[in-house]
């Protein structure tokens, strides 16, 4: 029977790059003589190769194998635990991953750094003639399937001694073994069998006398009793061929024609066929080649859930079911004296909801140390590449955030590292001459506040250099000489787009991806990000994110007939303005005097020309929000309800809407759309500059809006 | 229906396995290391144990060794997969009172047809 595989390629990927993190991270804690890190190594690196040899994955086997044969050296005790091995071994995994990662993503991938690292492995290794064990079985196949068509009767004696049995051993299974190759005819000898009261029901005491008509060859005969091939005497010898035409393979014939009695040394011949696939069975499928793979293609989107966490959502849907039976009880019959119950039941159903909606986020929930883990590497090897001595802490690995923010957080967190290390932490000359430790810290830092993760980049080097940063603004046009800045304001400068100082140039931190994007990636996951440093002491830059993308926390708001949402973070205040705090300027613009600040009010209204109950500032409500740290104030005619929304995608079902980041769909059924507070300060730009432009009235018509939202 | 242990710490290779026994009309249970397989074959009796060798905790040969202690296991057959396919890991397998040994690359057909040496 054939049994098709294919669908486990995508755990075993998801497995491997499990596999190689924890290779890489072992090798950059490993010391001499740890031996159940070395073993753990060892172990990845052997599952790997196990999982791609099973697949086919001729590439990741044959080089897992000359990584797991340095393992296994260093596992014996055989080589010793040299710096140089480690970094090798790490090259190595890093050539594991780019292999895998191309089988993953149906690419080629760069076989130079492959076949080098290979080269260096082999080197290290000293072998002389390497040929990797498995790079020939594979190729074996042939032989058994094809080889003896011609049916020949064989002659096996089987004297299997006492214990035969006792390692699970049972002659009747390799007869049935046996028979599956051919016609088999059994002969047993009882002679050895000994009185009944003498019998010890443990041990063996027969022998037989086999004659099998079959078409296999010996090796495959042998190969039945490989497992006991130690614990009896086998003579198999070739009586007749029945059909001398057809052609039969070389080698099997040489031996076939004499006598040989099973020991250690035959089973490397027996081997090779044991690998070859199905002997009798011809619909063997062939070996999983590089399409099936096409399957597993974009297809890692799984995640691993403990059984805690499934547990606690069957629980609680016990619980829904329990309260649903409940309720529809009380509705059958239905009187005014259970109103009480009724009650008592909804406010049931609300909690039992509420927890299940908990516990359903939480699966998607993963440990933050799935992003942090990358860090001791890529620590490691900026810190030969500077020179720098440098210690990475981690801490909060356990904090929990959703898997899609946890994606996208990775590519920011990894720029803000390489900055650390290259313009945070300080040459050691440096340090020891302000008299500080040579050696540098870094530290990651996650945890849980209020509804959001917050996690910490922190360096203990020299801090910003606020003039350098004012200076280099002045340089690029983004600020006057004239202008006085607060350090935030200074600090946010670091995010201008076009922003970067000479330095940033080297090999380093000049990805091609700067500070503006690492900003722009963080607030596209409705976060925000904050810098703190202290000269001679050290920067800390703090993300803010949110816990996840699927629900956010509203403030229902009513606008006209139509009610809107908007995100609670982005909310400064909500206020009823005071007639002398308001001030018209130019066309129709107002500003709103809040405290030290003049707030632009936008109205709702207007924005998205509906009609409204109120026209007025003095008789609305403002809502002041802020984004990329510009407030406004919106105008609406009322504060609803704040509650948690499911966020809706717009774009998939309609299209992009400027100033309108999703819809989501409220307890009576009815869509309400979900303000995007940037988009609507940019919108609100925009209008401003046309105003000032045609020095009159212009308000955004749906089509102007939809045809703008379509260029976004 | 003829019931099988299979032990391999990597989840997709006792997947596999698993599904591969499956699909053939096999019971199976799972356990991740030699500790866990020890665990559930003192609850349940088995007519065939597959093990990896190589695994955290407790190794297939331990695993084994304690089987053998167990009355219920005295003569179930055990085979160990295994990628080292040295004399010498078959016989400290052999020691350890294994039936046999199957070699990985893991391959379905030949699995199948492999354990019908030990198990109906």
């Amino acid at each position: 029977m054939s049994v098709d595989l294919s669908q486990f390629i995508p755990s075993f990927l998801e497995e491997s790059f499990e596999g190689l993190e924890l290779m890489e991270s072992s090798l950059l804690n490993l010391e001499q003589g740890d031996d159940e890190t070395i073993n753990s190594i060892f172990r990845a690196a052997h599952s790997i190769k196990g999982g791609a040899g099973t697949f086919g994955f001729n590439g990741v086997t044959e080089f897992t194998h000359l990584v797991e044969t340095l393992l296994d050296e260093m596992r014996d005790g055989r080589r010793n635990i040299e710096q140089n091995d480690i970094e090798i071994l790490l090259e190595s995994v890093d050539c594991m991953r780019l292999l895998i990662e191309a089988i993953r993503d149906e690419t080629e991938c760069d076989s130079n750094k492959i076949t080098e690292t290979s080269m260096l492995l082999e080197h290290t290794l000293a072998l002389d003639n390497s040929v990797p064990a498995n790079a020939n079985e594979n190729s074996v196949s042939t032989s058994a399937s094809d080889s003896d068509d011609a049916l020949s009767k064989w002659q096996i004696t089987f004297i299997p001694e006492h214990h035969l049995v006792q390692t699970g051993n049972d002659p009747l299974f390799l007869f049935n073994a046996l028979a599956d190759l051919g016609e088999l005819i059994l002969d047993a000898n009882c002679k050895e069998l000994p009185a009944l009261n003498d019998i010890d029901a443990e041990e063996l005491y027969i022998s037989w006398q086999l004659t099998l008509s079959s078409k296999a060859s010996e090796a495959e005969i042998r190969e039945v009793f490989e497992w006991v091939a130690d614990e009896c005497q086998l003579v198999i010898t070739k009586e007749e061929t029945i059909d001398e035409l057809a052609s039969i393979e070389p080698e099997a014939t040489g031996d076939s024609s004499k006598e040989a009695i099973i020991n250690g040394q035959v089973e490397s011949t027996a081997e090779q066929h044991v690998s070859s696939a199905i002997s009798a069975d011809k619909n063997s499928s062939p070996p999983p080649s590089e399409k099936t793979a096409n399957k597993a293609k974009n297809d890692l989107g799984s995640i691993r859930v403990g059984v805690d966490k499934v547990d606690s959502l069957i629980n609680l849907v016990g619980e829904l079911v329990i309260t649903q039976s409940m309720l529809s009880e009380l509705g059958n019959n239905f009187d005014l004296s259970k109103v009480e119950k009724l009650n008592a039941g909804l406010e049931e159903l609300l909690q039992n909801t509420k927890e299940l909606q908990e516990s359903v986020m939480r699966i998607r929930m993963l440990p933050i140390s799935f992003a942090f883990n990358r860090f001791p590497r890529l620590v490691h090897d900026l810190s030969k590449k500077t020179g720098k001595e440098i210690e990475l802490i981690l801490k909060g690995e356990q904090t929990e955030l959703d898997k899609t923010v946890m994606e996208q957080i990775g590519d920011p967190l990894v720029h803000l590292v390489r900055n650390a290390v290259d313009h945070g932490i300080e040459p050691a000359e440096v340090r020891i001459a302000a008299g500080k430790s040579p050696k540098g810290t870094i530290t990651l830092n996650a945890f849980h506040q209020g509804g959001n993760i917050v996690i910490e980049i922190n360096d203990d080097g020299g801090g910003i250099n606020r003039q350098a940063v004012f200076d280099k603004a002045l340089e690029k046009g983004i600020v006057d000489a004239s202008t006085t800045l607060t350090d935030t304001q200074i600090f946010d400068l670091l995010f201008e787009p076009g922003f970067s100082t000479a330095k940033e140039l080297s090999d380093i931190s000049g990805r091609g991806v700067g500070m503006d994007v690492v900003k722009k990636n963080i607030q596209s996951l409705g976060g925000r990000i904050q810098v703190e440093s202290e000269t001679g002491v050290g920067s800390t830059f703090r993300i803010n994110l949110p816990l996840t993308l699927a629900i956010l926390d509203g403030q229902l708001v009513k606008v006209g007939s139509e009610t809107y949402i908007i995100p609670l973070i982005t909310i400064v205040e909500s206020l009823q303005p005071q007639k002398d705090l308001i001030n018209r300027v130019s066309g129709d613009m107002v500003l709103y005097r809040l405290r030290e600040d003049n707030v632009p009010v936008i109205p709702i209204y207007s924005l998205f020309n509906i009609a409204s109950e109120f026209k007025d500032i003095e008789s609305s409500l403002l809502v002041v929000v802020e984004a990329d740290g510009q407030k406004i104030g919106l105008m609406v005619d009322d504060l609803l309800a704040q509650q948690q929304v499911v966020i809706k995608s717009l774009n998939d079902n309609y299209q992009q809407v400027e100033g309108i980041s999703g819809a989501t769909i409220l307890g009576d059924g009815s869509v309400a759309m979900i303000l995007d507070v940037s988009g609507i300060i940019l919108m609100a730009h925009k209008k401003s500059e046309l105003d000032q432009k045609h020095k009159k009235n212009m308000h955004f018509t749906p089509t102007q809006q939809i045809s703008e939202g379509a260029n976004v | 229906m003829t019931k099988v242990l299979v032990v391999d710490d990597s989840n997709s290779i006792r997947d596999m396995v698993s599904f591969t026994l499956k699909s053939a009309g096999y019971e199976t249970a799972e356990a991740k290391d030699g500790q866990d397989g020890l665990n559930k074959a003192k609850s349940t009796a088995f007519d065939l144990v597959i093990s990896d060798v190589n695994m955290p905790i407790m190794d297939g040969i331990e695993l084994c060794q304690e089987l053998r202690k167990l009355p219920n296991f005295k003569f179930t057959p055990i085979l160990m997969l295994t990628t080292e396919s040295s004399g010498d890991m078959k016989m400290r397998g052999k020691a350890a009172g294994a039936t046999g040994w199957l070699v990985k690359p893991f391959n379905p057909e030949k699995l199948l047809a492999t354990i019908k040496r030990v198990v109906r």
